[in-house]
């Protein structure tokens, strides 16, 4: 017996779900989808329905909801599906998650990405963040905190330009 | 789990809940009002946090311990009803007295939320990783601004010394001790007030020393406490006053 699982899509395929959630664009940095973000934990078909699971970056992420809104209209538009978005507690977001694409895109954006940390973030990390302007290193850390939750705001002593940062997080 | 650790853990929770919304609330004071720009956007984003903070754990009280919506449970309930600590509950003062109160706090913070690694309690367990990441910044940016201030000649140096004489009794108030805190420790909750005072203690002590502050004997201090069983300073009913203000117009409105 076929399984209800293939009946239902016979015409959409998880890999499909996923081409619809690239044109998910986060509203405070609209130039990375919830894909480059790593934001998405799972996607399942089940019964018909895409049921996608997401994590939000910060805890007092304002825009979680409008997120997930845009996920469930954005994929149903796409793919036809009715959507049912969840959000995942046994995985927690950081800012390892970013993919390569989603760093060089901030990079053209005028953000300096997250470094790459092991676990455990320390304070020298925020230090000599390369200016995404002039490249430089020869910056510092002005603000931990900046316009959104997750930025932070570097000064570049080269350049003098002031940049912002996507935050590192554990 | 039983009826009794059930409220323990209810008690812990709302604790914490109402210490992060309260000082969220007073952080936000400090919007339009921040010394220089860096600080007003610094105090407003960590207050952002801290009530994102206060509706996750909200949240765990909503749907694993029978809690109420936490909407409703911030806005609507009586000071009397509210456990946080009467350090959460002063009005922001001058700069001097708001960032020690941050320096004390977000370090007592990180040493419960580092604690609650390995609780035993799932949700707690799993909120607690995403918080303390979080609260690294609040940290980094007071221990940063400690020094400055500190460093920045005879007056601020005398000012941050007496916000520190002033906060300290207050601050050894967060770890108000309570009948529910052996139960917890028995039950791998978190390791109790007093063991989280003491890392507390050997976690400031470096910092305050390295910026030349002299910590006040905690032997010879007593503690503020109360907050935890209710008592407050009038304070909290002025800001419960002004932050509950719209909601109360209409409580069941959709946002």
């Amino acid at each position: 017996m076929v399984k209800q699982e293939h009946m239902t899509t016979a015409t959409t395929t998880i890999a499909d779900i996923y081409t619809a959630l690239e044109q998910v664009m986060d509203p405070e940095i609209p130039v990375l989808n919830v894909l480059e973000l790593g934001m998405i934990t799972g996607v399942t078909l089940y019964e018909g329905t895409a049921h996608i699971k997401m994590i939000p970056t910060f805890a007092a992420c304002p825009a979680v909801s409008y997120i997930q809104q845009n996920i469930r209209a954005t994929v149903n538009k796409l793919t036809g599906l009715p959507v049912q978005v969840t959000v995942d507690k046994e995985v927690h977001w950081q800012s390892n998650r970013l993919t390569d694409t989603a760093k060089e895109k901030l990079q053209h954006f005028g953000m300096a990405a997250p470094q790459v940390h092991e676990g455990e973030l320390r304070a020298e990390i925020m230090l000599n963040t390369p200016c995404p302007h002039c490249h430089s290193e020869n910056t510092y850390l002005r603000s931990p905190f900046g316009s959104t939750l997750c930025r932070a705001i570097h000064y570049c002593k080269d350049c003098g330009m002031v940049f912002e940062q996507f935050k590192p997080v554990e | 789990m039983n009826a009794a650790l059930q409220k323990a853990i209810t008690t812990l929770i709302t604790g914490m809940a109402d210490d992060a919304l309260i000082l969220g609330h007073r952080n936000s004071e400090w919007t339009g009002l921040g010394p220089i720009m860096e600080e007003d956007i610094a105090f407003s984003s960590m207050a952002q946090d801290k009530i994102g903070h206060a509706w996750a754990l909200y949240r765990i009280l909503q749907e694993h311990l029978g809690g109420e919506d936490p909407d409703q449970f911030a806005f609507m309930r009586a000071a009397k009803d509210f456990t946080c600590c009467h350090l959460a509950e002063l009005p922001i003062g001058s700069y001097d007295f708001s960032l020690m109160r941050h320096f004390l706090f977000d370090h007592a913070e990180a040493v419960r939320y580092e604690s609650l690694q390995q609780c035993s309690f799932e949700p707690l367990q799993q909120l607690s990783k995403k918080v303390k990441g979080e609260l690294k910044y609040h940290t980094l940016h007071a221990d940063a601004w400690l020094l400055q201030l500190c460093r920045g000649g005879e007056e601020s140096h005398r000012r941050m010394q007496a916000a520190l004489d002033r906060c300290f009794p207050l601050a050894a108030g967060i770890f108000e001790p309570g009948p529910q805190d052996a139960l917890l420790t028995d039950a791998g909750v978190y390791p109790g007030e007093q063991a989280l005072y003491d890392k507390w203690l050997n976690i400031i002590y470096p910092l305050l020393v390295n910026a030349s502050l002299n910590l006040p004997d905690p032997a010879a201090v007593a503690p503020q406490y109360g907050g935890r069983y209710g008592n407050h300073t009038p304070h909290l009913q002025a800001l419960l006053q002004e932050m509950g203000e719209v909601f109360r117009l209409d409580p069941t409105a959709e946002w």
